[in-house]
């Protein structure tokens, strides 16, 4: 079966420095894969490329998504074929009222997919249902997209969002930052029930503790722009417990 | 009717002086004995005024005269006979029910107007008619509030003072439907058009206006229309003007309101389309406990110039003022914002807003904006901001991965960032309109 996702040698730079130094990682449908790794390590930077972000240049490599060329496509093309990422900071969009937003990301997709558009209706519907998962306050969606959010606001609306247009690859950035473990643990039990056999995570953290939530079914360790060791979702215990710095020493490189 | 064509080669302002005196004793005759003595005295302080220099502060960014030396025919003629229901029909709003009352070429034309179920006392027609029923009226407020010795198209205006708009609401009458003034241009040579309007809302009386004007023309015309408001006390005036012109047209509205006691006056304009438009406004609250709101939304491009100028002029204490307006320049277009807000030192608890909030989307599109506080009394609460800025790339990039192509990214931005000035809209038909061709404007 073609793998989900298939990362072969990526190599990316911004402003001429380079970022990600050879990522190779493969997803199949069905997966949950952690990436951890220190700051700076490149994780979101990942997260960006394969989001389709100009700012980052790919210098060598490739990613397949579902056997084609992700890279070839345009950022708001990646998302309509259901490529999403949940960004660690969401934008706010003042004056572009919650409904309005959802409606046309939604249609954006589904026409892309050949299905008839959502009415006012049934886009209610469908939302009231979806937020509920998140645990998102109705009252947010009466409000500009993001804007005087919480943090946590925004993270949950990130996953409701995600509910809403189920991609068939997440990308969660850093969706555990800034949040309480009330809230860490309604997020992730959002993810969790988005869970399929037909749709992969990627979720990128750099603290174990919301895998004890999201249990994974593969953990990566990122480190200067590599994937440098991949193992079960045991690997992330270890992390937790011994820092990142043996698998530094472990790899060559000097401990931070 | 002869209209005056325009000599080339005289001073400017005196082929308007002359035109003046040929067509005194002609195409301006059959009016009062008062409208007479007042474009007598305009043409005088016109001639002495003059139009704006290059370095005129208050047209600083705006280069009037360039335009003005165009040969335009100065109308002064009847309706035009042409014009059509359906010419009309165009520029009602869609499920709207309103008073209609159209005008061609700034002159009342009863048989296409709508006027027939007005309520008891209110008078809804042309300023020359009025000036023979309600001379009164005229002799009152006509003039009254306009600066003929200070502005010059004003001066201008009133030297030419012919038909335009009469409202009129007596005490404590209230027109539920809005009053639609619809003036369609249809002049076959390059005209300028000089329409008169005059708005009275007695005590307790209550209405709103909705002024539009359309050129069905390919012919290069030019709107210098002056428009009076008083509002009574306790009277309340919503006025909505639509500025939606092709790039053939060019305006220059003179807006002023004068406001007693406890009355409330809004204003919103919406300029969508047009060569070169200025819009001066100038409201006077001269008794307390008024409430002013003045709303605008421009939208330019191509090398389309809108110049925005008002001044609030808080002489009495306790009143409200509110000013926002909203623009996005896109192409080679360039915007204006000169809003001033004067508090007196006699107006204490004062409360005035402004807001001037701009995107431009372009290198070669320019905004100007000049926010003015002039304070005198101590005990005030006023504020004033203005911003110009980008659309937010990173705002694109978030709604580009939840699927939105570029260019409904951005339609839903700046569509949303218009929006603000049009939740002000009360009509909720009206409001759909303009959100549709604010949507339209920006959808691919």
């Amino acid at each position: 079966m073609t793998p989900l996702l298939q990362i072969n040698n990526l190599k990316a730079s911004v402003e001429d420095m380079a970022i990600l130094k050879g990522v190779d990682l493969t997803v199949n449908a069905g997966e949950v894969h952690a990436i951890m790794g220190p700051n700076g390590s490149g994780k979101s930077t990942l997260a960006a490329v394969l989001a389709g972000r100009e700012d980052y240049e790919v210098e060598d490599g490739t990613v397949l998504y579902r056997g084609e060329d992700l890279l070839e496509l345009e950022v708001d093309e990646r998302a309509r074929e259901g490529v999403f990422l949940a960004f660690q900071y969401p934008v706010e969009l003042p004056g572009v009222s919650m409904m309005n937003f959802l409606k046309q990301a939604v249609n954006s997709i589904r026409e892309h997919r050949g299905q008839e558009p959502l009415n006012a209706a049934g886009l209610l519907k469908l939302t009231r249902e979806k937020a509920a998962l998140v645990n998102l306050d109705p009252s947010l969606k009466k409000r500009s997209v993001n804007e005087g959010f919480s943090g946590g606001e925004k993270k949950r609306n990130e996953i409701f969002q995600l509910a809403m247009l189920e991609p068939t690859l997440a990308i969660l950035d850093e969706t555990d930052s800034g949040l309480d473990i009330d809230a860490l643990r309604t997020v992730a039990d959002g993810v969790n029930s988005l869970r399929s056999p037909d749709r992969g995570f990627v979720v990128i953290t750099h603290y174990q503790r919301l895998l004890d939530y999201i249990v994974p079914d593969f953990v990566h360790v990122m480190v200067d722009g590599r994937i440098v060791k991949s193992g079960g979702k045991e690997l992330a215990l270890d992390l937790e417990e011994k820092g990142y710095d043996w698998i530094r020493e472990e790899n060559g490189a000097v401990p931070a | 009717m002869p209209a005056a064509l325009i000599d080339k080669d005289t001073r400017l302002e005196d082929r308007f002086v002359s035109a003046f005196e040929m067509q005194e004793g002609l195409s301006l005759n059959g009016s009062n004995d008062g409208l007479r003595r007042l474009r007598k005295e305009a043409i005088g302080h016109f001639a002495t005024l003059g139009f704006p220099a290059r370095k005129t502060e208050a047209w600083k960014y705006t280069n009037i005269g360039k335009l003005l030396k165009r040969p335009y025919a100065l109308t002064f003629g009847p309706s035009d006979d042409s014009v059509s229901a359906s010419d009309v029909e165009a520029l009602l709003i869609p499920d709207l029910e309103a008073h209609v009352a159209v005008f061609v070429n700034g002159h009342f034309n009863a048989a296409l107007s709508r006027l027939d179920d007005l309520p008891e006392g209110v008078v809804v027609t042309g300023l020359a008619e009025a000036a023979e029923t309600h001379t009164a009226l005229l002799d009152a407020h006509l003039a009254r509030y306009a600066d003929s010795e200070g502005e010059v198209f004003t001066a201008l205006n009133t030297a030419f003072t012919k038909d335009g708009a009469f409202v009129y609401v007596p005490r404590n009458a209230v027109v539920e439907k809005p009053v639609q003034l619809i003036n369609l241009m249809t002049t076959a040579e390059d005209a300028l058009v000089q329409p008169r309007n005059l708005i009275v809302a007695e005590e307790n009386a209550q209405v709103r206006l909705i002024q539009s004007s359309r050129a069905t023309t390919e012919v290069k015309t030019f709107v210098n229309a002056v428009s009076e408001v008083f509002v009574g006390d306790h009277a309340h005036v919503d006025r909505y003007e639509i500025q939606d012109e092709g790039t053939t047209t060019s305006m220059v509205t003179t807006l002023n309101v004068y406001q007693q006691a406890s009355s409330v006056f809004r204003n919103s304009t919406f300029t969508f389309g047009g060569e070169v438009i200025r819009n001066n406004i100038t409201v006077l609250p001269d008794a307390e406990q008024c409430e002013t709101h003045l709303y605008g939304l421009f939208l330019a491009d191509g090398t389309m110039h809108v110049d925005n100028h008002t001044l609030v002029d808080h002489a009495m204490p306790n009143c409200f003022s509110n000013e926002f307006y909203k623009g996005i320049l896109d192409g080679r277009a360039t915007g204006i914002f000169n809003g001033k807000v004067l508090v007196r030192q006699d107006a204490q608890q004062t409360n005035a807003y402004q807001s001037n909030k701009s995107i431009v989307l372009t290198d070669t599109a320019s905004m100007y904006a000049k926010p003015e506080l002039e304070i005198y009394a101590d005990d005030v609460k006023c504020s004033h901001g203005a911003t110009t800025g980008q659309l937010d790339e990173e705002a694109i990039f978030y709604l580009r991965t939840r699927g939105l192509t570029l260019q409904r990214a951005r339609a839903l931005m700046l569509v949303s960032f218009a929006r603000a000035v049009l939740d002000n809209v009360t009509l909720e038909p009206l409001q759909e309109a303009l959100d549709a061709m604010v949507t339209a404007r920006f959808s691919d």
